[in-house]
């Protein structure tokens, strides 16, 4: 036994045991390192500049969300939902409610899923754009990240509008949405739709078209079909492999069906692919905003009816929604009681994530921080 | 013999003096130069700048050097402290040489040396060396991994560099620097660069690379290896690096400005040289941040591959073409 194998914690330690061949290098790369955005440390084994083994070491951000949900009240834990992904809060807030509302058999006024429809789009738009630049980040492109932060901007100032905050928001009730969309959010909405149409032609020319770019993602990260399957990938990921799986489409909610919008998909399997996934995702996204905002009726944004304090009957409930990283699931049974029995949170970041030590191996490690960047993930969701 | 003890004093004293303002000039070309790449960051990024400290944040720097120089020099547990603190003095030595037989404007160089190409040369090729100890010295992996790329790096390039030069020099045939200088025009159709212009262009992406600079920034790049070979320095560990760094950008653009952009030469009196040297060489500064600012970082077998299959075989064809055509 030499001391670097008694080096390390009980992860490193697993990890050394089954290392087949010694004198490789073993690389911690995080829990704190620029590039995985957030807490997640990855345990590589390099060979040169090449990764033998991968292996992500998840946790460093539990907060026990899922236990959260047995402990608190229904009205409770709603904030707890802006949390889980901090990027797209609100499809993580409609997930919740959503499951709550089908368990309740809540009405909700037409007025208000449009503006569920509107809010949750646009905040995709501005998970997107944060990926986007972040992706590029971690290329070394530093100048697309200051960008997309200045679209972002104008979209959470207009969600703080009406939503009140800016990251972390709590805006969908039991029944409807909290407040009602005036003019001014009407307008500014339409002239961020019409900036994002002018931008996005602009990021093509000056980033997705660029040959360092494409040498850098083209034919990095090659995730077949079936092994995105296998994992359970869903979300840009999975239609960056080729399947047109979409939840808005595949299982729809809300008023998603009267909308006209495409499902981009790109048969590549590369990084590239799912780079060209998000931001096809961000042109549809726009597209459906416009067409809300102009279908948007008049109303109730809150059910009359909606109950004050939620006491769901008996049973269980599954509702999943399209998140900007995949599918949002939330599993809800209740025992009849005024906090559910089990909450389980279905993070599509978790998912995603497990793919990465198949994906990376082999690799460089500029790929692998490129393919880990590809992937979009989220922490705190894949931790919850 | 009286003749030469009293020649060797003066060219002593010469030499002295030009080593004072060289290192004078490092210190305020480093200020400048952080300021300016800032506000240019700031400027293509839609974004001020530094604003805050004295008028426009001119003063941005040299609070940060201040707060460098007050910080805790830290060195870690297990690393080499010689090798350590050996590098960053090892990155900044060598910079007052490379000056030294820079020709600023007509006869104003600090020491006029006939093999001056070769001096800047083998002076700049030290900077590996300390790159390669600060890697070693830290007991980092991460830093390890950023010197064995910044080593693989230079050696890649410099091959192409050199070949480049050895272009202009056959076409100059001398190795001072103010004799290829004297070889080129006033105006800028006389300069080396239309002669040459794949040797320039070369010379232009090797120098980005020698100095690593975005989009060769490999030996530190932030987003795969933290920091590359300086991940572990504190205050002016950090500081010496930082300085070496800007001074290699001018020394490229000086070498740059001399080989192929006619030196001080331009129109008008001989007096403006000065100018016309400084502007060509901040222009050439200026468009180094530019790339820095816009382009995403390659890979390392990208780069290996862009010297190794693209520029030696480009250079090399320059080299013969020179030869054929300029000697004929």
């Amino acid at each position: 036994m030499t001391t670097q194998n008694l080096a390390g914690d009980f992860y490193t330690q697993c990890f050394l045991s089954e290392q087949d061949e010694s004198g490789r290098v073993i690389l911690n790369m995080g829990p704190q390192h620029p590039s995985t955005h957030g807490v997640l440390r990855v345990i590589i084994e390099m060979e040169g500049e090449y990764i033998s083994r991968a292996e992500p070491v998840i946790g460093y951000l539990h907060r026990m969300h899922e236990k959260m949900g047995e402990v608190k009240t229904y009205h409770q834990y709603m904030p707890n939902m802006g949390r889980v992904d901090y990027l797209h809060a609100l499809a993580w807030n409609w997930a919740y409610i959503g499951a709550v509302e089908k368990l309740c058999q809540i009405e909700v006024p037409r007025r208000a899923e449009f503006i569920r429809v509107i809010t949750c789009e646009m905040n995709r738009i501005c998970s997107h754009l944060v990926w986007w630049g972040a992706y590029l980040l971690d290329l070394g492109a530093f100048t697309p990240i200051m960008y997309a932060f200045d679209d972002r901007e104008q979209a959470l100032d207009l969600l703080q509008m009406i939503t009140g905050s800016r990251l972390t928001y709590c805006y969908y009730r039991f029944g409807g949405v909290r407040t009602d969309i005036d003019n001014q959010f009407i307008s500014g909405a339409r002239d961020f739709c019409k900036l994002m149409k002018s931008r996005l032609p602009m990021y093509k020319d000056l980033v997705t078209d660029n040959y360092i770019l494409r040498k850098r993602c083209e034919e990095i990260g090659e995730l077949p079909l079936e092994m995105a399957r296998r994992y359970g990938a869903t979300g840009p990921v999975l239609r960056g492999s080729g399947q047109k799986y979409d939840v808005r489409r595949a299982e729809p909610y809300s008023v998603y069906p009267e909308l006209d919008f495409d499902i981009p998909v790109f048969n590549e399997c590369d990084a590239m692919a799912r780079y060209r996934v998000r931001v096809a995702e961000m042109e549809q996204s726009v597209r459906i905003i416009e067409q809300a905002l102009s279908k948007l009726p008049k109303g109730d944004v809150m059910a009359p009816k909606a109950p004050k304090r939620i006491k769901p009957p008996k049973g269980d409930v599954y509702f999943a929604v399209e998140g900007a990283r995949g599918k949002i699931g939330v599993y809800l049974a209740s025992d009849g009681s005024s906090t559910p029995y089990r909450l389980k949170l279905r993070s599509p970041s978790y998912s995603n994530l497990s793919l990465f030590a198949e994906l990376a191996q082999g690799t460089l490690l500029a790929d692998a921080v490129s393919i880990l960047g590809s992937l979009d993930l989220v922490i705190p969701e894949i931790d919850r | 013999m009286m003749n030469i003890l009293e020649l060797i004093p003066a060219e002593l004293i010469r030499i002295l003096i030009g080593l004072v303002a060289i290192l004078v000039f490092i210190a305020l070309n480093a200020l400048i130069l952080v300021y300016v790449e800032r506000k240019v960051a700031g400027f293509i990024q839609r974004r001020p700048g530094p604003y805050e400290v004295g008028p426009w944040g001119i003063l941005q720097t040299l609070v940060d050097a201040v707060k460098l120089m007050g910080k805790q020099l830290f060195s870690p547990t297990g690393g080499d402290r010689l090798l350590f603190w050996a590098a960053p003095l090892l990155a900044f030595a060598p910079l007052p040489l490379l000056f030294l037989s820079i020709p600023v404007g007509k006869n104003l160089v600090a020491y006029d040396a006939n093999l001056g190409l070769i001096l800047i040369l083998a002076f700049s090729g030290l900077n590996v060396l300390a790159l390669c100890l600060a890697g070693w010295g830290s007991y980092n992996k991460w830093s390890l991994l950023g010197a064995v790329r910044s080593v693989s790096q230079a050696v890649a390039y410099e091959i192409p560099l050199l070949l480049t030069v050895l272009a202009v020099t056959l076409m100059t045939g001398t190795l001072q620097l103010s004799a290829i200088v004297e070889s080129q025009g006033a105006w800028p159709w006389q300069w080396n660069w239309l002669v040459q212009p794949a040797g320039f262009v070369i010379f232009v992406i090797c120098a980005l690379a020698e100095t690593n600079r975005a989009p060769f920034d490999l030996p530190e790049a932030e987003s795969e290896l933290t920091a590359g070979f300086h991940t572990e320095y504190s205050g002016m560990g950090f500081g010496l690096f930082f300085l070496a760094e800007y001074t290699a950008m001018v020394v490229v653009s000086s070498m740059c400005t001399i080989l192929f952009l006619g030196g001080w030469k331009g129109p008008g009196p001989e007096i403006l040289g000065v100018v016309w040297f400084f502007a060509k060489v901040y222009a050439l500064v200026i468009l180094m941040m530019w790339m820095r600012w816009t382009f995403p970082r390659v890979r390392f077998d990208q780069l290996l591959n862009i010297s190794w299959r693209w520029l030696i075989p480009l250079s090399l064809f320059n080299l013969l073409y020179v030869a054929l055509v300029v000697k004929i």
